[in-house]
This record gives structure tokens, sequence and C-alpha cells, in this order.
């Protein structure tokens, strides 16, 4: 099963049984393999976003590498607009065309030596996006109005440690914008800002995926953030995809238990029922977590049963994604018909 | 309501060629066994503030002026700023104590869990036999939902959670009436901040301490919180019960900052945080520091600080209740907590 979301349009980026591992390790000479992401499909579709929630540690940011050709994968495929995608050359270089990334820290992702201007002239070049050095001049400077950074002229001299945490993202935006592409990866993009301004970030990340018809994927660990700004939300668990679905179906009615336990957890004071106190389900969850050890043992089967109130002795065989609703599929045997058989 | 800890008129300056001033003209009041949420973005003062109750601050930070005083539950007095040498190691950990945002950097990577809490005996009581510095080890990992096992072990050896719960089972050590948490869930996954949180909830209930918990996350604030204090440009803003500011946030920061978090189940609506950025500390402010990122910004504002003054049943400092400053009442949609931001521009000085 695959997160197929062709239902809504053409896919821009196909993303087949991605599998990225990492070497932890040697015991007696054998090396110790970590698979950080494990079978991961998706597709992202031209005007829309699709967002990936999980925990620090859940392959998250590893399948935005990979998808940005910073590392490569164990195996898997990526197609772009129907292709396989190249990985080197010319074809790498025509790969970063379409595809482009925002990082999380926008005080790393910029060089200091640099000014604006010299951000935003390199990929223009790289890219021959400008025919002549006065096409290019006005294109640095659009670039700029594009993410409401202004005057224009005056941050373009600037260099990053004058701008702010918000600004300095808008530069990298309008960075990863240079080079026209059709995919927007966005790892985290607010979580290092200051909370007032993170929700222009991403209203300037939605209104740029609205005027260049953008494919975007939104990397996060906030349940709130993810629903607002996407229309599809893939939950990923110890590497593996446990939930895909409709935004507001998959944060407001989560049928796997470890969402379940993501959108219970998560702050809203807007919540009436709960002020202080967990309801009493959640709370038996966090006590069983709280012997365990993170990341301890990875067995054959389903990898949240340890924490998972609805465990059973099926969840000792892996699950695969069942469908549970429309465009709306959980990793788990208390929704697949074949476990009672 | 008694104050177990009073902070008077307090203002901290980093000195240098241009002081700054991180916290000015500071009053707050820290009920016995309440949890007082200190909320703000980074570089309003708020961890300042709490390094200068604890007497924790370092050159170039100095106390230019005011006092802060630590009530016994006798009714005697604690001068915390008059405290010489061996005063102030008793006051500490003993009365105040604290929990940090990095538990990976607040404990000894080198030193086993055990050692580490037996030091806070140690160092505070050292009266207690070997045998009874073991046995209160344990009891304190167990009552913040450690196996006492976990006591060989090393901080590496513990997730993010386990550490910051050794971090409290360390701050619960002598059972202070004030526990001062900076940012204790900040680096935490959601499910394990969720977790400590009602780690904290329950040995409140348990042990009757106060908590001054200090975040930029309002919205965990709100949940836990018995009342709010946000601070902007190192003046605490806006000051009331955490109900009363979730449904009728006075301060246009206040309104902003409650904007900027989107509701989990609320219904899918336009949202704006809050644009621009907040002053250079090191320049001096003439009027309202807020002024310049405020849609409902008058010119008084630009000219005069407006005090902190009670409005029913919050502290507020804002000139647009004050109708006699502002010219006009207070504009409606101010007081029906609507936020819209004055351009969308984003403008670098």
């Amino acid at each position: 099963m695959t997160e197929v979301a062709s239902r809504n349009g053409i896919a821009t980026l196909e993303v087949r049984d991605l599998v990225r591992d990492f070497v932890v390790g040697r015991e007696r000479g054998r090396r110790q393999i970590l698979r950080a992401v494990d079978g991961v499909s998706f597709d992202l579709v031209a005007g829309q976003t699709l967002a990936l929630v999980g925990e620090s540690g859940s392959g998250k940011s590893t399948v935005a590498s990979v998808l940005a050709q910073l590392i490569r994968p164990t195996s898997g495929t990526i197609r772009l607009g129907g292709k396989l995608i190249g990985t080197r050359g010319r074809a790498l270089r025509r790969y970063r065309e379409e595809v482009q990334i925002v990082f999380q820290d926008p005080f790393a992702s910029l060089n200091p030596f640099h000014t604006v201007d010299h951000h935003l002239r390199r990929p223009l070049r790289i890219h021959h996006r400008a025919g002549s050095k006065s096409e290019e001049d006005e294109q640095v400077l659009q670039l700029l109005e594009r993410v409401n950074l202004f005057p224009v002229k005056r941050v373009a001299g600037k260099h990053p440690h004058e701008l702010s945490g918000g600004q300095r993202q808008r530069v990298a935006i309008a960075r990863a914008l240079a080079p026209r592409p059709s995919v927007l990866l966005a790892d985290e993009p607010v979580s290092m800002l200051d909370v007032s301004i993170r929700l222009e970030i991403l209203n300037l990340i939605d209104q740029l995926k609205t005027e260049d018809n953008l494919a975007v994927l939104y990397i996060t660990h906030d349940l709130a953030t993810a629903r607002h700004f996407s229309s599809r939300v893939i939950v990923m668990y110890r590497g593996e995809v446990v939930e895909s679905g409709p935004a507001d179906e998959v944060i407001l009615a989560p049928k796997h238990p470890y969402t379940q336990l993501l959108a219970s957890a998560a702050p809203d004071p807007r919540r009436p029922e709960r002020r202080t106190q967990l309801p009493e389900r959640t709370t038996q969850l966090l006590e069983r977590r709280t012997q365990l050890l993170e990341g301890t043992t990875r067995g054959e089967g389903c990898r949240f049963a340890e924490r998972c109130p609805s465990a059973m002795p099926v969840c000792a065989t892996r699950p695969s994604l069942v469908d549970v609703g429309t465009a709306h599929q959980a990793r788990c045997w208390l929704y697949d018909g074949a476990a009672g058989e | 309501m008694t104050a177990v800890l009073s902070v008077r008129d307090l203002t901290v300056d980093y000195a240098g060629a241009h002081p700054v001033h991180a916290v000015s003209e500071v009053d707050l009041e820290l009920h016995r066994g309440e949890l007082l949420g200190l909320a703000g973005e980074s570089g309003c003062g708020k961890s300042t503030l709490a390094y200068a109750m604890t007497r924790l601050l370092r050159p170039p930070a100095e106390v230019r002026s005011g006092t802060v005083t630590f009530r016994e539950p006798g009714g005697d007095e604690i001068d915390v700023f008059g405290l010489g040498g061996e005063e102030l190691r008793r006051f500490r950990w003993k009365r105040v104590a604290m929990v940090f945002q990095g538990a990976m950097n607040a404990l000894n990577p080198v030193i086993s869990v055990r050692s580490q809490l037996e030091d806070v005996l140690d160092a505070h009581e050292p009266g207690l036999s070997k045998q009874e510095r073991r046995r209160r080890c344990a009891e304190l990992l167990e009552l913040v939902g450690v196996d006492r096992r976990r006591l060989t072990s090393y901080p590496h050896e513990l997730s993010g959670g386990m550490r910051q719960r050794v971090t409290i089972a360390m701050a619960l050590a002598l059972r202070p009436p004030v526990m001062i948490m900076d940012e204790p869930t900040t680096a935490l996954d959601v499910v394990v901040q969720r977790d400590i949180l009602n780690e904290i909830t329950r040995l409140r209930t348990e042990l009757g301490f106060a908590v001054l918990f200090i975040t930029h996350d309002l919205s965990l604030l709100l949940e836990i919180s018995d009342r709010i204090a946000i601070m902007y440009a190192g003046r605490i803003v806006e000051q009331a019960s955490a109900r009363e500011l979730l449904e009728r946030p006075r301060h246009p920061y206040s309104v902003g900052l409650l904007s900027s978090f989107p509701s989990i189940a609320g219904p899918r609506r336009e949202m704006h945080g809050i644009p621009g950025h907040p002053p250079d500390l090191g320049e001096p402010i003439a009027g309202c520091p807020f002024a310049p990122r405020c849609p409902y910004r008058r010119p008084v504002c630009d000219e005069l600080l407006p005090p902190l003054t009670p409005r029913d049943a919050a502290l507020v400092a804002c000139h647009a209740h004050e109708p006699s400053t502002y010219g006009v009442p207070a504009p409606d949609a101010l007081l029906r907590g609507e936020f819209h931001p004055v351009a969308e521009a984003e403008v670098v000085s």
C-alpha cells in the first residue's frame, strides 16, 4: 500500500519504498545498521502541501535529505515529473533546479561572509536564470520583494548577522525560489524562530505555493500548523509511515494509536475538557512509556507495540498500511480485517 | 494569597559601551503553592529575571535597582540580594531550586545519577549517614517516576525525558517551597513534554511547592498555570489569571501572541503572527516598546511609556485601555481579541 496522492492530481514528485540505512557502529566485526527510513512512499502534488510529522528520530529529516539528494537512499525510487531522477552531473543540476530545500536553522544555512545579494545571485547564475547582469540585478530584487523583505536594495546589501531570524529565513526562502523550482522541501522551517513570527513565515510559504503552483513538503513536529497549512498529513514513527490521510482526518480523528497519543499530548488551551489533566487513556500510555528506554528495541513486529495501549499478540508481526477511510491509511492491526483470522 | 517570593522594581542591565536594559522596573509576586507562568520571546528578559531572583547573574549583568524578598512560612523575610556567601549557599536549593532547559548540560556526563543526587544532599545536609543518603536518592528518583535501578546510570544512558526527571529530582531533594523552571520542556518531544508536565503537576499537588514556569510557549502555559505574566522588551506588559488571559487578553502583544498559536482543533481561518521584531534594548525607548509592531498604535504610544495598571481582573501596560491618554475608547477589535498586522512587509532597518 502506498500513499498515492494522484487521486487529487498529477504527482510532481513520486517517492516509492524509500529506505535509508546508517551504519551506527560495529560489534564483533559486524556493522550495526540503523534503518532511519523504512519503506516510505508518498506523492508531492503541485499546488498542495503535504505535512510530514513525527518526533525527533522518526526519520522525517532523513527523508528531506534524501529528497534534496544530500544523501543517497539505500533503496527505493524517486520520480520527478514521471521520470526516474538523475543523481550526478548535469542531471543532478537539473534536479536541483526543480527541487529546493529550506533548512531549519537560518543562522547556519546562510554564509556569514556573504551578503544577501550574493546568496540570491549565486543560484540565479548557476542555473542560468538571467540573460544579463542587469536582468540578474532585477531578479535579485524581485526575489526579495516576493518574500516581503523591504526596502529591497538595502536588504540586498546586508550580511546575515544584520538580520533577525525571521528575516534570514525569508532570505533562505528567496534563495530556494531563485532556480524557479517546482518542489519546495521545508524542513522544520519555523522551529528555530520566535513564536510571534512563525505564522508569518508559514503564511509566506503558503502564498508562494499558490503563486508558483509549488509542491510543498512541510516537515514539522507541530500538529496544529501541520493541519492548518497542509491538505494531507503523513505521520512517521521510527522510520515508518504509521498513518497518512487528509489533514483534518489524521489530526482531528486519528486512527493509529501513536497519532492519537501525539494529538492528545499537544498543548491546546482551547481544548476545554483538559485544563491540567490528560484523558485517562493517555495517562496510562505515558506511565508505560516512563518505564521504557527510547529506541532500545526494534523487533520484527509493530514498532509502537511497546507503548501501545491496544497491543495484542498479533502485534508481534509487522502490520501493513491498511485503508481506514477515503485516502486514509493506518499501519495497525486494529484496522486489519485479516488480524482476526 | 501570601507571596513566597516578591520582586520589586527590579532593573537589570548588561554593562558595556551600550548598556542593554534586559529587565526594567519589574514587579512580580509568586504566591505560595501557585504555578505562575512567565511568557515571552527570546531576548525579552525572562531568563535574566529568573537568574536575578536566584542570584545567579554574573557580570556583565548588573542589578541596577530593586529587591527580591523570600518569605518563610512563619512570616520571616529574607532579602535575597542581601545574602552573603554561606547564607546564600544555604538559601539556594533549600528555599529556591532551579530546573534549566538543557537537562543534558545540567547534568555532569561523567558522574552517575546517584553521585549527582548525593552531591546535593552532601552539600546541604552533611549530617546524613551513607545509608540514609542512598535511601533518599532512591526515593527521590522514584518520586519523579524513574526506576531506582537508574541510580547507577550515567546521563548519556538516559533518554531526554528521564534526564529532565533527574534534574527535577535534584531540585526536589531538599523539598524547597519554590521551584524556578526555565524552559524545562522545550528541548523535548511533545509526548515526553506532556509526560514531564503531568509529573510537575502531580508533584506540586503532593508537595505543595510554588513554581515560576518560564517558557516561550504560551499555549502550554495557558494549560498549566494559575496566573500568567507576559514580558516584552524587559517589562511585564500584562498579568492575569490563565483563564482571564485566554478569554480576555488586553495587551495587543498578548492578543498577537495568542493568535500566533493555531488551535489544533479550531476552524481553519486566516492566521497571523506579529510582523516585525522586538526593539534593541541597548537603545533608549521613549514610548511603548511594542508600538512599532502594534496595530492599535496612536501618537501617544510613541511618546509615553504606559505603566502597568489594574484593569478589572488584570494588570495591563497599554494606553489603549486609558481613554484619557489614548484620546478615544479602546478599539472594539482589541477588546474582541483580534490582531490584524499593520503591514505584511518585513522592513529591515
